[in-house]
């Protein structure tokens, strides 16, 4: 039962709690605008853009060791139960997705700077630009639902994940396709699979964030529970 | 209001519509539970809730308090407690009790844990000896007085003293025991000892415990039941309580909110 509504009767543990929830959300924009800017980088050949991206992940590491810390303070200090309980629970989970998430696109820049002298011909981007853009929205629509509780979104994000694993298996037969025929071009290939690797990698992320969101409304643990196949 | 969903439990003791008058005041009204034997069930609730009073009713301690009006039954093994029959000093015998402060007689330690068993009519030395240190060991106290049993058992720490009065309520083999907020009187060291005992009690005993700490209530008991101005508001295995209550009074109140 998610009671975020009610004041504690300590007005402090409620600025705590609100704390960490922003928080995450802000560190949570700051994953999002990762993952576009490292994209960006790797269709448009875009070295300064990818650079921005490893820079930036210093910071989000900083954002996960200080999200973490306060986690363990409200859980030293405040003995947390039932709703407050999960909600701290859910924050250092989603913690750690998200800073995975951030590894991810930085990977993604790696590839943006190994294939910045060797561009990729433009239609070969035409998978990968879907699995982004359905990436992204997922992951956009996985931190909504965590700051709103909303389960219904959570539970889409969750099932939305099997359009993202079709789709990169479908670029990786591509790719391959492509080694076949071209075997110059193996490089290229093997660089634009890591890529989709990654965002495939991150929309399994996307998911674990929606699961932490059913688990703190709902109190139900969903991880390989099958929830995700519709009925 | 939600009861366990544990099936295979025993039950010591059933609790059927009972409501409970100080005068014209309900302090309790139309509670139903079950607690489980050797299972350790803990009532919490804020002050006035009638958590305590509850807990009285098990060994009919509000047969002392006039103008106390009780309806509904609680059924122990075969017997309803309420029974004209039933001998209520044997009741208490077989349902024992341990207060907030811990209550021991001016006597010696040794004379403290034998009070029940002198009373019970026992004479045999080594058979009081016997119980005496077995009842000593089963409080996790044994070991901090076998040199001075003689000792009056008013010179003993308030930890001390607790168990020592656990020692007496077991000494004379109860099958229930009755825990009035036993640690709320004690530092933390103490309490944890105490808190420790009662998992180590209930392989033996049923438990039922009324604690102000809930944290406390999360470490020792297998059940938790929530009670509010007099009524049951949920009843369910310890975890689902403190994980995910399923009533929002509930949650309020264990996560320290405005209710």
């Amino acid at each position: 039962m998610a009671s975020v509504m009610t004041k504690h009767i300590s007005e402090q543990y409620d600025t705590e709690l609100a704390q960490i929830r922003e928080l995450l959300m802000e560190m949570g924009g700051l994953v999002e605008q990762q993952v576009n800017n490292a994209c960006t980088a790797l269709i448009n050949h875009d070295v300064q853009i990818a650079e921005e991206v490893r820079d930036v992940e210093a910071r989000l590491n900083q954002f996960e060791v200080d999200l973490d810390d306060r986690c363990v303070s409200i859980i030293a200090k405040r003995q947390p139960t039932a709703g407050d309980l999960r909600a701290v629970v859910s924050v250092m989970k989603v913690i750690t997705d998200l800073e995975r998430i951030g590894d991810e696109a930085e990977r993604i820049a790696r590839m943006a700077l190994t294939l910045a002298d060797n561009p990729i011909p433009e239609d070969q981007y035409a998978i990968f630009r879907g699995i982004h853009n359905n990436v992204v929205k997922m992951l956009n629509r996985a931190l909504d639902a965590f700051a709103r509780l909303d389960v219904e979104n959570a539970l889409r994000v969750i099932r939305d994940d099997a359009d993202i694993d079709r789709a990169y298996n479908e670029l990786v037969r591509h790719c391959i396709g492509k080694m076949r025929d071209q075997p110059d071009e193996v490089e290229m290939s093997v660089s634009l699979m890591w890529a989709a690797r990654a965002l495939e990698r991150i929309g399994d992320h996307a998911k674990n964030i929606g699961e932490y969101v059913i688990y703190q409304v709902k109190g139900q643990d969903v991880r390989h529970s099958g929830i995700e196949r519709p009925n | 209001m939600t009861q366990p969903r544990n099936n295979s439990m025993q039950s010591e003791l059933q609790v059927h519509d009972l409501s409970l008058y100080y005068g014209d005041k309900q302090a309790l009204a139309n509670i139903n539970l079950t607690i489980a034997t050797q299972r350790v069930t803990a009532f919490i609730g804020p002050s006035g809730c009638g958590k305590s009073t509850l807990l009285r009713c098990f060994n009919r301690m509000n047969d002392l308090i006039d103008d106390v009006a009780i309806t509904g039954t609680i059924t122990f093994g075969e017997i309803d407690i309420h029974d004209q029959r039933v001998d209520v000093a044997d009741l208490r015998r077989r349902i024992g009790m341990v207060f907030q402060r811990p209550n021991p007689f001016p006597k010696s330690i040794y004379e403290n844990v034998a009070y029940g068993l002198r009373i019970q009519g026992e004479t045999s030395k080594s058979l009081l000896d016997e119980r005496i240190e077995w009842a000593l060991r089963s409080a996790a106290l044994w070991d901090e007085v076998k040199d001075r049993l003689k000792d009056s058992a008013l010179g003993l720490s308030g930890g001390q003293q607790q168990r020592l009065v656990i020692a007496r309520a077991v000494a004379i083999k109860p099958t229930v025991l009755l825990l009035d907020e036993p640690a709320s009187a004690l530092d933390p060291i103490s309490t944890l000892k105490i808190e420790e005992l009662i998992h180590q009690l209930k392989d033996e005993y049923t438990i039922v415990i009324v604690t102000h700490n809930m944290q406390q209530a999360a470490r020792v008991s297998d059940y938790t039941a929530f009670l509010y101005l007099g009524e049951l508001v949920e009843f369910a295995d310890t975890d689902s309580i403190f994980r995910n209550p399923k009533e929002k009074q509930t949650e309020d109140y264990i996560t320290g909110r405005y209710g």
